[in-house]
């Protein structure tokens, strides 16, 4: 809880001035036992009505007094607490944007957006209970007390004993019950994690016939959260009728030590009546405390689940001072320095010993088995994870020495997975380039192959994209993944294997549409289609990590068996009549 | 008047649901019961003490006139009935627990049951994140209504009960002054509820914006960051995080006047009750224990009034929140399997579709007049451009989509007519979009078939290429793996699903791109396996690569959701046709 104080700071004013309103409130509230023992004692023993009614009066006058206390003190309260949540939000959403890829790999993303929205909404009701209460109650115990000893010492020392009695029991029933809170919501996140999973593979259950089995996970993930909750259930339950019996004690006690108080002369009747008075209030405060105490658990418990978010640190850091590399306009654009990756909790490199270099404007193949390091090749140039060893270089300079943004504006990058989102078509490509004219989305339309079927869409660029793309097919989102990233007009140009959903002719017409763009980007196409990548200047064969070869597709053909295993695998059919195609490809 | 009518039928509505929630409390019948009686007695325990101490006081009366004996007497009293009523307190809150989680729990599961029997039409519809939060977050929600409800309503209304009986029997007069007073805090509660409730509406819109926008950009926050639209990105978000702190700052201020203001009009009772009674005591009329006990009781009844009206806001939006789990629970399941349903054991292996009609949408068709005769053992595939309607043929054929007209036959059965556990477990479906489960990869692998031997998963996984990665991962086959694959390859992840079919020897199979991230090399191999398992298996083939269907019996090509050309490779290249043009394509430059 301590870390997310910061975000108070701008509110100090407001939370200082929250709890004091309160005690004023409070203050006032301790008051009224007194003037009501006055009246007891000077009012009906002397017959006096018109004290009575001046008494009357000023229990009036107190409880206005309180109310406007009570609602400055609320309102200062919600101002801090809403503040609060919103500069946390604020912070944490920084914070995640932060992250990595490794990280967003490993933390995975559903947590984090729970964190964000359900626990962030627990921390905001927390501080906003404690602003307004969690002062209160204590000023009013410790206040009663402090009146009581106005009455009567020794009467007041029974305060003494039961105030940290009552600390025990609060304090002990909250602080047991946190970190089953913390379980709670753990156990919550392995309901809503089976929930989401039986939604996003419904057809494969549905095809596996696992329904009853699925069905019957969730009842037991559902039942193991209800046992955590009946479990910590039964332990806060026992916070009321504790208080209720220790405060009923010290009642007892106070009759007893009065009545021999009084039956000596050193008290009256109405200061006994007052003494009482005061640790019913305290019952009373500590009843409204206990439920919530609850809340207040319930909301430590989230802000240390988001605490845990404020700790995971990003693996990638800006360099301290970036330089400008885009000045040089000449020598290559993109080198790999004998580069070996290794993904954290990995048991072995991903990338061994890559060392390759890209002239500007070339255009360069990435090819090799499943989990050859394909896309972990391409991954490194817009730097999504940092090199174990050796060094990436883009336009000259170590991607490292960049800042990140100056880094990726230089470069568009079309996802494996095509992700779109909530917004028009417009709106989507706007990402590539925020000031785009009609003109440049048209023309990265073209390229795209795209243009035909937003022509089709009776909105044109303003039909609206569901979130994720969900109402258009899978190769119209790919084509407009490219679109986004052409747009930008970048340096480098990165293709993970998105033409995958593209029939051949398109994908065909697409890397044509590419290589006749204005000042040519260096391309990196990764696929596994030899015929996308065999006209590429330099053709990168991976094996297990490793480079098989690189070189042109002749020279491969030649030379590189694991090249030679993969075209024929593709071109088996045709082996016989293959130079024949080429050539007269080649031609055309 | 039409504000009245709109109010009427919400009414109406709340009430709807309040009387389903009554139905799952039903179960827990008898701890409700235990739980009001122990109510009843802990609140008549709780007004009964003030009595006693207030009789105990009237004998304190001056120096030297105390009553020690009967002082003590009470004192014993008091520490018994004490001692039940925080017995009978901790019973009833782990009876009013009991009931609150096991009803969360059924509403959990029911929904969860549902979810597995809904159509397809309804998951693929809504957006996983408002399934999710109304399973997770609504419930949730709703349980903290029903538990504030249950410990503090129930108590609530026995307290005001007992407090007036209690009142009544001591000075009716001054019961009266109390009884005038209070209504005004109720009166003010509804005023101010009346007020804050379309601000809680607006914080909660803000709010479902925001999440909206968090699951998104989290969610896809490695294309925001190729994008290096961290900025713009941010400023959304502040932009509604801005809309949503103002607007939480009025419900939440505006809402929390009705405590100081309730507080307020208590205050007044109370000072009423001071003079009222300061007045009587004057006249003879009560005691001043009796005023003592009473000034307590005047507190005790009107607290309760206080937490009513808060509660009341909390049920409300309790009920807002069954209201929108029970429109899951009761949206309508698929289409029920007849009584008589017959349970596929013996599959030949044909497949007819018989003038088949089918679209997503009424006003936009798909698939008209489609028909197909499938042979045991043929292999078809499916060829076209996207979005002609090969997936949904696939959709179609599992039965996760009815047929609007027509019908659909397998060995010789109206798929209708069959259990769809023996429909789809007859087939081994492998499609584009990989799914695999957090768990170990073994986990995965066995899913279609629970009680494989060690050697029929390696089996199964050499056959699909998958055994040497898997082997090389750092806990081989008992690795875990978080959802959807976590940092495996998508080629990898396809592997996956293609051994957790391998192992599972389906009579029929579909591939929907079941190889289109694995690369050609291994795809290869895994085809020759493949080709193996469909040796007299009816197999249904969608694929881009044209190369991984040659060999296929029947190849259909379809464009707008027809059939437009339809035979073997050859027969097809020779005619010239639209094949043709995509297959040339796969050699352009």
């Amino acid at each position: 809880m301590k870390r997310l104080l910061v975000y108070l700071k701008d509110y100090k004013k407001e939370s200082i001035l929250a709890p004091l309103f309160k005690m004023l409130e409070a203050s006032f509230e301790l008051f009224v036992p007194l003037v009501v023992a006055d009246m007891i004692d000077t009012g009906i023993s002397h017959k006096d009505g018109g004290y009575i009614l001046r008494m009357g009066a000023l229990l009036l006058l107190l409880a206005i007094i309180g109310l406007v206390c009570s609602i400055t003190a609320q309102y200062f309260a919600a101002k801090a607490a809403t503040g609060f949540a919103a500069k946390m939000k604020h912070a944490l959403f920084l914070h995640i944007q932060k992250l990595g890829y490794t990280e967003m790999d490993t933390q995975g993303t559903a947590t984090l957006i729970t964190r964000m929205t359900s626990d962030s909404n627990q921390v905001q009701n927390g501080v906003n209970l404690v602003l307004r209460l969690f002062l209160r109650s204590p000023f009013i115990v410790l206040g009663a007390m402090v009146m009581a000893f106005t009455i009567d010492i020794q009467a007041a020392l029974i305060f003494v004993v039961t105030i940290p009695l009552l600390s025990i029991v609060v304090f002990g029933i909250m602080i047991a019950s946190i970190p089953l809170y913390k379980k709670v919501q753990g156990r919550l996140d392995a309901v809503l994690g089976i929930t989401r999973e039986n939604l996003t593979g419904v057809r494969v259950i549905r095809a596996f016939h696992q329904e009853e089995e699925e069905t019957k996970r969730f009842e037991e993930s559902n039942q193991t959260l209800t046992k955590v909750q009946m479990f910590v259930g039964r332990i806060s339950a026992l916070m009321n009728p504790l208080t209720f019996v220790i405060v009923n004690g010290a009642i007892m006690a106070l009759i007893w030590t009065g009545a021999w108080k009084v039956d000596s002369g050193v008290l009256t009747q109405g200061q006994v009546v007052a003494l009482v008075n005061y640790m019913s209030q305290i019952l009373v405060e500590l009843v409204k405390l206990a439920s919530l105490i609850i809340n207040i658990t319930k909301a430590l418990a989230c802000a240390k689940r988001i605490e845990g978010v404020f700790e995971m640190h990003a693996s990638l850091t800006e360099p301290e001072k970036a330089v400008d590399g885009w000045q040089k306009k000449e020598g290559n654009i993109v080198d790999f320095n004998h580069v070996t990756l290794q993904y954290k909790n990995a048991g072995a490199p991903s990338l061994t010993d890559i060392d390759f270099h890209v002239k500007r404007g070339e255009t360069i193949g990435v090819i090799g088995g499943t989990g050859s390091g394909k896309s972990s090749l391409v991954n490194l140039i817009p730097r999504f994870y940092d090199v174990t060893e050796g060094s990436v270089c883009v336009n000259g300079t170590d991607v490292k020495n960049f800042s990140l943004n100056e880094l990726r504006k230089r470069i568009g990058v079309v996802p494996q997975k095509a992700v779109l989102f909530a917004g028009s078509i417009r709106d989507n490509l706007l990402w590539g380039k925020e000031d785009a004219t009609d003109a440049e989305i048209k023309k990265a339309l073209q390229i795209s192959q795209a243009d035909e079927f937003v022509a089709g869409k009776e909105e044109g660029l303003d039909t609206f994209i569901t979130q994720g793309g969900k109402n258009l097919s899978g190769g119209q989102r790919q084509r407009l993944t490219i679109a986004r990233a052409v747009i930008r007009k970048p340096d480098i140009l990165i293709l993970d294997d998105s033409a995958s959903a593209l029939d051949f002719a398109t994908d065909a017409k697409l890397r044509k549409a590419i290589r006749e763009m204005e000042n040519r980007p260096a391309v990196f196409i990764v696929s596994q289609r030899a015929a996308s990548i065999q006209y590429a200047d330099q053709i990168i064969v991976l094996d297990d990590g490793m480079i098989a070869g690189i070189g042109k597709h002749e020279e491969l053909l030649k030379t590189c068996s694991v090249y030679q295993e993969i075209y024929y695998s593709q071109f088996r059919k045709s082996k016989q009549s293959e130079t024949e195609i080429m050539h007269g490809e080649d031609v055309g | 008047m039409k504000h009245d009518e709109k109010n009427g039928k919400e009414k109406n509505k709340q009430r709807e649901i309040l009387v389903k929630v009554l139905r799952y409390i039903r179960k827990y019948w008898f701890f409700l019961v235990l739980s009001i009686i122990l109510a009843a007695l802990s609140v008549a325990i709780t007004l009964y003490i003030p009595i006693l101490t207030g009789d105990a006081i009237d004998l304190i009366v001056d120096k030297g006139m105390v009553d020690f004996v009967g002082i003590t007497l009470i004192l014993i009293r008091i520490a018994i009935v004490m001692g039940i009523a925080g017995i009978a307190q901790w019973i009833m809150n782990v009876c009013n627990n009991k009931i609150t989680y096991h009803i969360i729990r059924d509403v959990r599961n029911e929904a969860f049951h549902k979810l597995e029997i809904l159509p397809l039409k309804y998951i693929d519809k809504h957006s996983y994140g408002d399934v999710v939060s109304r399973v997770i977050a609504d419930v949730d929600q709703f349980a903290d209504g029903l538990l504030m409800g249950f410990t503090q309503f129930f108590t609530g209304v026995i307290t005001i009960l007992g407090t007036l009986l209690f009142m009544l029997s001591v000075d009716v007069k001054i019961t009266l002054v109390v009884v005038c007073i209070t209504p005004v805090s109720l009166f003010v509660a509804s005023f101010i509820a009346k007020r804050t409730f379309s601000m809680f509406k607006a914080q909660s819109e803000a709010r479902g914006d925001q999440t909206a926008l968090i699951d998104e950009m989290i969610g896809n926050q490695k294309v925001v960051q190729a994008f290096g639209k961290e900025a713009d990105v941010l400023e959304r978000f502040d932009e509604i995080n801005e809309r949503l702190r103002s607007c939480s700052l009025r419900a939440t201020f505006f809402s929390s006047i009705t405590n100081p203001a309730t507080r307020f009009v208590n205050s007044l009772v109370y000072a009423g009750v001071g003079i009222a009674g300061a007045f009587s005591a004057i006249m003879g009329g009560i005691s001043v224990g009796q005023l003592s006990c009473f000034l307590s009781y005047a507190n005790q009844y009107t607290k309760p009034f206080n937490e009513i009206s808060g509660v009341v806001t909390e049920l409300q939006n309790a009920l807002a929140c069954a209201g929108r789990i029970f429109e899951l629970i009761e949206e309508e399941p698929q289409t029920p399997e007849p009584p008589d349903a017959v349970e596929l054991t013996k599959v030949d292996g044909t497949v007819e579709l018989n003038q088949v009609s089918f679209s997503y949408t009424d006003d936009q068709k798909l698939i008209e007049d489609f028909n197909l005769s499938v042979k045991p053992g043929q292999r078809v595939a499916i060829v076209g451009p996207t979005g002609c309607g090969k997936t949904t043929i696939i959709n179609l054929l599992m039965r996760f989509y009815d047929v609007n007209s027509g019908q659909i036959k397998v060995s010789g059965y109206d798929i209708r007519n069959l259990t769809r556990k023996s429909l789809r477990l007859s087939y081994g479906m492998v499609l584009q979009e990989t799914w695999l489960k957090a768990g170990t990869i073994r986990e995965n692998l066995l899913l279609g078939k629970p009680n494989a031997t060690e050697e029929e998963m390696i089996r199964a996984a050499k056959a699909a290429h998958s055994h040497s990665f898997i082997r090389r991962l750092p806990k081989g086959y008992d690795t875990v793996i978080a959802e959807d694959g976590g940092s495996l390859s998508q080629g990898q992840k396809q592997l996956l699903c293609i051994t957790r079919v391998m192992l599972c020897l389906p009579p029929m199979l579909i591939l929907d791109e079941a190889t289109s991230s694995i690369d050609t090399r291994t795809e290869i191999k895994i085809q020759q396996a493949f080709a193996r398992l469909m040796e007299g298996r009816t197999s249904f083939i969608v694929a881009h690569r044209l190369s991984t269907i040659q060999e296929a019996d029947v190849i259909l090509v379809m464009k707008a959701g027809k059939i437009i050309e339809k035979g073997t490779h050859e027969e097809l290249l020779a005619k010239g046709g639209f094949y043709t043009e995509l297959y040339n394509s796969q050699f352009a430059v």
